[in-house]
């Protein structure tokens, strides 16, 4: 029953849909949720496919939001997708055009109301400003209106037989189609603007479609497409842009030539590499040397008053991290921080790239040695008390049996937790982002800091200084994955030897 | 056996299909309801959305009310804090920006650049009440992109018990201020942001009167963007003269005074002086601080000091949901004397309608020496490259401040701008 019913839901989520993405023209969406829906019922309907039940959930969920964002990355990475690229061909043109509408001088302004007749056509009632003269104008032209053919108000039609008049309401829901309706004069056109007033406007720009040319119909200057750069513009015979918006194209490999050759992102790349390994490492070494310290101190049943400390110290913990984050950033203010103030020292803490990252290392430790107390305060305490004890009778001292039997045993408990604190540090842009902003900089490469790591690195080539490069982020991103692949690789391999210890 | 288990799952399968249209059923009704009474404010799907930044959200938010309830629709004014321009250009390409926005004159290049804006529809002739230079400030082959209504530039705002009379020269501000340091009335002498990561816009003045410029004039008075200034002889001269004021020389600049500390500074009566702008006038008028308005002062026997002026602006985006209403909101509504005053009233700062700021400046001394710290500015530049110039820019001054060698950082700088607006 439950299963007919998930069914159910799930061909019925796809039907709802439907109509929603139909109109909006996202096909590729639509097929994949029936498509989506069709896997699941040939499943589930039928007593055929036993162990694709069981595999279909998983399968279904990794292609939907693993396997489809990279491949749409990888697709995005051989464009040239950014700043000035952002729309196609097509929409570049239509709003190049569309934008050159200018006002005659001297030209008349209109009190405009917006009327539709009874089969749904657009009329435009105008009176002229100037003079009060009332006409009526749809796509064949403008004709003056009869005292008598419509009502006119302070200024403005307000009604006429045969018309409906449309409320401002109205007016604003109809503005995709009224965006492309004019009245054609001999100067012109008249156009909408606003709710109440039209004026006569002449489109200077004309888009010649069979030689792919846009022309000045004022100065006849023609403007054919010309590759400047990375992307082609519209551009007259000197070069002279007509304007900055480009459109999407593909440019194959050209980005990842470009990470690879460029030695500022190349150098850039490896170095922030480096440090993001370093940062990750020593984050989860050192948060786990602190935890497991305290936690081993604070085990020892001669210590009072245990869970006062351990409440304590698990309040670093308790706090939102970006109020930490936050609060850390100003104690390291080299003239006013907390720590220079109460330690007299002078250190640039968020200035010099040395200081900065120590600076990051230390807020990481705050911000994850309580986790690893917790964590290691659990195990520790899953560890058997006889252990210990025979340890001490085959004379072992204290440090010895730790060495030797606690920290093996702990190890095989916290050891997958490591590498996955390990991987999470890997990625943790929010510590970089709050804290340095992945400075300091230096002037010659204002794109790579000293203490960026991957993922605020490529953050910062998306969305960043140069403007939005997305196209060269994903190719970016896309290293990454290839890179975080391997790591995480030999990440499992270290675990399963972890295991073998048991 | 088959057929009733497909029955059942049809079955189930028009729930939620009716549960959705139910709900679209209620969603109509709801705009029914918005027509015949209009809310105060609704979420996304107001008729009219607006994104501002926090300082204008207070005087945009009821004018807007107000001109909702004219026309019988619901607005809705969003604070966007950060990174307002890029998150407009990529929520218009998505198809769910906002209708309209208000950003500064430096919005123009990269919004063109992304097909972001609409022109007004109005031409440079139905402005004739606005200044020339602020229309000008937006306006871009033949077309008006945007309904400019405040300026904004640095002057120099001074303590008046720790300095009482005006500096003449950034000298007599360092030592009259220094002076004051001794004596106790304050703890230091200028708060100009600097921060880690540089700001080339609040370093402008004193880079231009020492010498340097960002780019070489052309004969109309627009940028030259083929002759890059950092790099130059006289960049360095300008960078050394900035050197003696930070860490390793007098002091007066430190990387410790950044965006968010430098107008706490003078409001908590620790700077003898702060160059800022007219964003900084509402808290220092709050703080009860004496204080006076006069323009950035220049190096003694240097060019004069020169801010850039920037254009606060209300723009329409190219993919709004409601056109009709933004157009009538931008060319009408606000096009006024009325609401011009509306927004000097909550967001203090000079208006460029020619009638307001003459009323204003009538009443409010400080709009008058806000306007005059505009004497020598040049216009905030607007080209897309901008973006990977400022960084590097700022990040320069940074350093210079921290002690860096002037002569190799102007230098190095210079190369990476020189590749950023080349690449473009």
């Amino acid at each position: 029953m439950i299963r007919i019913l998930c069914l159910g839901i799930a061909v019925g989520t796809a039907a709802a849909l439907t109509p929603g993405l139909a109109a909006g023209r996202h096909f590729v969406v639509l097929a994949v949720a029936w498509i989506v829906v069709a896997v699941l019922l040939v499943t589930y309907a039928t007593r055929r496919a036993l162990v694709a039940k069981y595999l279909v959930p998983g399968t279904l969920l990794l292609v939907l939001f693993t396997v489809a964002p990279v491949l749409a990355t990888v697709q995005m990475s051989t464009t040239n997708y950014g700043d000035g690229t952002r729309s196609t061909k097509e929409q570049t043109v239509a709003r190049i055009v569309a934008n050159s509408v200018v006002q005659a001088p001297d030209s008349p302004t209109f009190n405009l109301s917006v009327a539709t007749t009874s089969d749904g056509e657009f009329m435009f009632f105008l009176v002229d400003r100037a003079t009060n003269h009332a006409y009526a104008g749809n796509e064949q032209g403008l004709k003056e209106l009869s005292q008598e053919a419509a009502t006119v108000t302070k200024g403005f039609v307000t009604a006429a037989p045969g018309y409906t008049f449309l409320t401002p309401a109205q007016v604003n829901e109809a503005g995709p189609r009224l965006k492309e309706f004019a009245v054609p004069t001999a100067d012109g056109a008249i156009r909408q603007r606003g709710l109440r007033e039209a004026f006569e406007g002449r489109t200077t720009l004309r888009y010649e479609k069979p030689a792919d040319t846009i022309v000045d119909q004022r100065t006849q200057t023609r403007y054919t497409v010309q590759r400047q750069g990375d992307r082609e513009y519209f551009a007259d015979s000197t070069g002279q842009r007509l304007s900055e918006q480009s459109w999407r194209a593909s440019v194959g490999l050209e980005n990842y030539r470009r990470a690879f050759t460029d030695s500022r992102i190349l150098g850039g790349f490896l170095r922030i590499f480096g440090w993001t390994v370093v940062f990750a490492a020593g984050s989860v070494l050192l948060t786990f040397a602190v935890g497991l310290a305290l936690a081993v101190m604070l085990n020892d049943p001669r210590v009072r008053g245990q869970k006062w400390y351990r409440s304590i110290l698990l309040l670093p913990y308790a706090i939102p991290g970006f109020i930490s984050i936050l609060v850390w950033s100003g104690f390291f203010n080299q003239e006013f921080g907390l720590i220079n103030s109460l330690t007299g020292l002078h250190v640039d803490w968020l200035g010099d790239p040395f200081w900065a990252k120590a600076a990051l290392l230390l807020l990481n430790l705050w911000l994850g040695f309580p986790y690893m107390f917790l964590v290691a305060t659990g195990a520790l305490q899953a560890i058997p008390g006889e252990l210990k004890e025979a340890a001490t009778i085959d004379g072992a001292g204290g440090f010895t049996a730790f060495r030797k039997i606690t920290l093996p045993l702990l190890l095989v408990a916290v050891g997958p937790i490591l590498v996955a604190s390990f991987a999470f540090n890997f990625n943790n842009f929010n510590v970089v982002e709050l804290l340095t902003h992945g400075g300091p900089f230096t002037p010659d490469n204002p794109d790579a800091g000293a203490t960026d790591i991957l993922i605020s690195y490529t953050v910062r080539l998306a969305f960043g200084a140069g403007g939005a490069q997305f196209g060269f982020a994903a190719a970016i991103a896309t290293l990454l994955f290839v890179i975080t692949g391997v790591l995480a690789a030999a990440q499992f391999r270290a675990t399963r030897s972890l295991e073998e210890v048991h | 056996m088959r057929s009733r288990l497909l029955a059942l799952i049809a079955l189930t399968a028009l729930l939620p299909t009716a549960a959705c249209s139910g709900g679209d059923g209620g969603k109509g009704g709801e705009e029914n309801q918005n027509e015949a009474k209009p809310s105060a404010s609704a979420g996304a799907n107001a008729q009219l959305v607006i994104w501002t930044s926090e300082a204008a959200s207070r005087a945009v938010t009821p004018i807007a009310q107000k001109f909702g309830q004219e026309n019988g629709i619901t607005v809705d004014v969003q604070v966007i804090a950060a990174d307002l321009a890029a998150t407009a250009i990529t929520a218009n390409q998505a198809g769910n920006g906002p209708d309209i926005l208000t950003l500064p004159n430096d919005f123009l290049g990269g919004a063109l650049q992304n097909g972001t804006i609409k022109p007004l529809s109005l031409g440079a002739a139905d402005l004739n009440a606005y200044e020339k230079s602020a229309v000008a400030s937006v306006s871009r082959n033949g077309q008006v992109w945007a309904l400019p209504y405040g300026m904004e530039n640095l002057v120099l705002y001074r303590n008046t018990k720790a300095a009482p009379d005006a500096p003449a020269t950034v000298e007599e501000l360092v030592s009259t201020g220094q002076a004051a340091v001794k004596k106790g009335t304050v703890k230091r002498a200028l708060s100009l942001p600097v921060g880690q990561e540089g700001d080339a816009y609040h370093m402008h003045p004193f880079f231009t009167s020492a010498g340097g410029s960002l780019f070489a004039m052309d004969a109309s008075g627009q940028y030259d963007t083929t002759k890059v200034g950092i790099g130059t002889p006289e960049s360095i001269a300008a960078a050394k003269k900035i050197a003696a004021l930070g860490e390793k020389g007098s002091k007066v600049l430190s990387r410790s005074i950044d965006g968010s500390n430098a107008i706490a500074q003078f409001t908590e009566g620790n700077a003898a002086y702060l160059i800022s702008g007219p964003w900084a006038l509402a808290d220092i008028r709050k703080s009860k601080i004496p204080y006076d308005i006069t323009p950035v002062p220049p190096f003694r026997g240097g060019q004069p000091a020169a801010p850039f002026l920037g254009v606060q602006a209300f723009w329409m985006l190219s993919n709004a949901k409601n056109p009709a209403f933004a157009e009538e909101f931008v060319t009408r509504a606000m096009n006024t004397p009325e609401a011009m005053t509306a927004m000097y009233e909550q967001d203090p700062r000079p208006p460029v309608r020619s009638d307001v700021l003459a009323a204003v400046s009538a009443k409010d001394a400080d709009m008058g020496k806000l306007a005059a710290g505009a004497k020598n500015a040049t216009l905030l530049p607007d080209f897309p490259f901008m973006a990977g110039v400022w960084p590097p820019l700022g990040q320069a001054y940074a350093i210079i401040v921290g002690g860096a060698d002037p002569a190799s950082t102007m230098t190095k700088t210079g190369k990476t701008i020189e590749n950023a607006v080349r690449a473009k």
